[in-house]
């Protein structure tokens, strides 16, 4: 972490700005550093054991940096019973890694969310802040073949 | 043919997933392109996800629409119908007129033929990031006339309206109001409860994306009857399209005097700040959604104390959903005589349902309580996508259930869906058909609330975990006798030692799906998965006579358990398929068949 968290002072220091910070430091880092936590646990003047009760709590926070593309699985209800089970398989067996790692490369962090809101286009997946519907596994591998090649727009 | 005077994209979070952007930016090439001045703008959704994306071009005296616009179509839209004002009838899906100032819908699906507009009256047909579209369609009028009133009479009315907390419990909202209102206090404060959760649901996000205002306006009304100088709304953090229109919305509130000291020089002074959650389907429970604004872990406490009288930093607080806000300005405007007529007698109004799953059309739809699950179903969501029987629908989400179709005839109300064992829950209606297993939705339920479950209550944490291990052993064809009555007694002690909503309406799926579905679960124990879901039960093979020897499916498979020669039928090795599904889809010839159980 290059320099101190130079927004902090924007937040009173009173504990309700621990989740706005929190979020703030996630945005700037893709995730929340040890060093970002201990600064922010000082400035509110709380014991860090409770930032971190506070942030391991919440599926937002990450302690490990993001992959370059993030690809969400929507584990919804619409998904499921459309089979975003088979569609969580596919992309697992292109990538090699289970939901929630990051490939070795660094360039993929696949993610289970609970519901897109996209309900009427499932099974979806998201990869940054695309998403992509009406999915097949035999489409699903196709695009992350893609993303991989660096062939995908997102 | 009239002047056009706009042309409109459905833009919220569905449209822009079904593409709706490229259709936006082919529209103006081709504006541009041509020389046209013409007006571009977005709309909210109109409630019909399934023909989208969406393209109004819009008159002085009606709207037409048209589905599924990809790129491809804009240059006919724009040459036959914007030039020279012939409308494509064979891509209309949809038509508004007015008579004697009322709005009127046709189309083509019959999909709004049931339905009553009060929450989604704006929605698709508004600019949601401009104001003035807003109060041209009569916005802030209710806020206006409220102002005139006592807070006391504006209670009252929304008391004899019948409005009831539409986030799933029902509580009669203008109670609340009384509760939070009476309450002693210096300070203070209203919420709105966004952080819409269950899966299967995409209401209240439709509207915090289409009618913002909408929702604000609600709040501060609220405010002023209940006498709160704060407001907050409590988003989740998975829908970033709300938030930003929210905060557009926002600013423009409060350059017009809505928001801020004094509004419209009455007195009352009043400001909304937007708190994003951070993923935890617990703190739609209105005490954990406190303890998160306050900073905390969004974990439940014991009521009472109601928030009415000890909520935010112990000040009392009113919090309802993003609906029952949404809900507020029109019965103000419109008077509570016009919405208790809605509705049956003791569920008033209109219901926001998001339908999905196998459904045909999928959406967003609004309908007087009291209409069947079977109106909705069938002649507004058409029946299944697949053209194949519904077998259940699910309603509320990890707290509902799964209501079967001897069912269906059951009205929407509170008291009536209760009754199936299945809650109203905020508005998530997924449709279920025969490929559907009701063990394994139950065991999804499960792994749901596991997930979920924020620890404090013994029942809620380890019950579920164990809840979905006996589940999980019913998937795997493992399950006895013994484990379908553990289950069912297991669910009973999870539903009564769990504190808050979450854990106590954890078991609804289970029991529902017991109820209604038991024979499912003793096929499971024979080993047979009826729905062909379950992967430890089941096997997919190849139909020789149907073969063609394509190859397709050799090549699609991820394992390469699929041999054979070309021109002659394959087969599948069953020690190497991890039974994916993939040969499946990509068959042509119907060769391939799913079996299950001794089925030969």
């Amino acid at each position: 972490m290059e320099s101190s968290l130079d927004y902090i002072r924007s937040y009173p220091p009173e504990p309700s700005s621990l989740i706005p910070l929190l979020q703030r430091t996630q945005e700037r880092f893709g995730y929340l550093p040890r060093e970002a936590l201990e600064e922010i646990a000082r400035y509110l003047g709380m014991p860090l054991s409770r930032v971190y009760g506070v942030a391991t709590f919440y599926a937002q926070f990450r302690f490990e940096p993001l992959g370059k593309y993030v690809v969400k699985i929507c584990h919804g209800t619409a998904c499921h019973v459309n089979g975003a089970v088979n569609i969580s398989q596919a992309i697992r067996e292109e990538l090699g890694i289970e939901e929630g790692q990051t490939t070795e490369d660094g360039l993929v962090t696949l993610e289970r969310v609970a519901c897109l809101g996209c309900c009427s286009l499932a099974p979806v997946i998201m990869i940054n802040e695309k998403v992509f519907g009406k999915l097949t596994p035999e489409k699903v591998r196709k695009l992350i073949r893609e993303l991989r090649e660096g062939k995908l727009d997102v | 043919m009239s002047e056009i005077k706009a042309i409109a994209v459905g833009m919220n979070s569905c449209g822009i997933a079904a593409g709706a952007k490229e259709t936006y930016e082919a529209i103006k090439r081709e504006l541009e392109e041509r020389g046209l001045d013409v007006k571009l703008k977005i709309v909210g959704c109109v409630g019909m996800c399934y023909r989208e994306p969406l393209v109004d071009i819009i008159t002085e005296d009606e709207i037409i629409t048209y589905g599924h616009v990809d790129p491809k179509k804009v240059p006919r839209i724009i040459e036959e119908h914007v030039i020279n004002g012939k409308p494509i009838e064979e891509w209309i899906v949809k038509r508004d007129w007015w008579e004697n100032g009322e709005r009127k819908t046709w189309d083509v699906d019959g999909y709004f033929a049931k339905q009553k507009k009060i929450v989604l009256e704006n929605s698709g047909y508004i600019d949601p990031e401009n104001i003035d579209e807003y109060i041209q369609a009569g916005g802030y009028e209710a806020l206006k006339k409220a102002l005139q009133m006592e807070p006391e009479e504006i209670i009252d009315i929304i008391i004899k309206s019948g409005l009831r907390g539409r986030g799933g419990a029902g509580f009669p909202t203008g109670l609340k109001w009384k509760f939070t209102r009476e309450a002693k206090g210096d300070e203070k404060y209203v919420i709105c409860n966004a952080d819409e959760g269950d899966p299967g649901a995409f209401m209240d996000r439709n509207v915090l994306e289409g009618d913002p205002h909408r929702v604000i306006e609600g709040m501060i009304i609220g405010a002023y009857a209940i006498g709160a100088t704060k407001g907050f709304i409590y988003v989740r953090a998975e829908y970033p399209l709300a938030i930003r229109r929210l905060k557009i919305a926002l600013k423009q509130a409060r350059e017009r005097g809505f928001l801020g000291e004094n509004i419209l020089g009455s007195g009352f002074s009043f400001d909304i700040e937007i708190k994003e959650g951070a993923g935890a389907f617990v703190c739609g429970e209105e005490t954990a959604l406190i303890a998160s604004i306050e900073g905390k872990r969004g974990m439940p406490r014991p009521r009472p104390p109601y928030p009415a009288q000890k909520g935010l930093w112990g000040k009392p607080t009113n919090i309802n959903n993003v609906e029952t806000w949404a809900n507020v300005p029109w019965i103000i405007k419109h008077g509570w005589e016009a919405y208790a007529s809605l509705g049956t007698e003791k569920s008033k109004g209109t219901k926001v349902f998001a339908l999905s799953g196998k459904i045909k059309h999928g959406g967003n739809v609004e309908v007087p309580m009291g209409i069947t699950l079977r109106e909705i179903l069938y002649e507004i969501g058409g029946g299944t996508k697949t053209g194949k029987r519904i077998k259940a629908v699910q309603l509320g989400g990890p707290s509902g259930g799964c209501i079967p179709e001897e069912l269906f005839d059951t009205p929407v109300d509170y008291e009536s869906v209760n009754a199936t064992g299945a809650i109203m829950g905020s508005g998530g209606m997924v449709v279920m058909d025969e490929d559907t297993c009701m063990v394994d939705v139950a065991k999804f339920f499960l792994d749901f609330t596991v997930k979920e479950s924020c620890g404090k209550c013994t029942f809620c944490r380890l019950g579920t975990k164990r809840m979905w291990e006996i589940l999980d052993k019913f998937t795997r064809g493992e399950a006895t006798e013994e484990d379908l009555e553990k289950l069912e007694h297991l669910a009973y002690k999870v539903k009564a030692g769990s504190l808050c909503g979450l854990g106590q309406t954890a078991p609804n799926p289970v029991l529902t799906t017991l109820r209604y579905f038991r024979e499912e679960y003793i096929e499971h124990i024979n080993g047979r998965c009826p729905a062909k879901v379950c992967k430890p039960l089941i096997r997919y093979v190849i139909i020789a006579d149907r073969c063609t020897g394509c190859t397709a499916c050799a090549r699609a498979c991820p394992v390469k358990a699929i041999s054979g020669e070309r021109l002659k039928p394959h087969s599948i090795d069953q020690s190497a398929c991890i039974k994916c599904g993939t040969c499946y889809e990509v068959c042509r010839f119907n060769a391939i068949e799913i079996l299950t159980g001794r089925e030969e």
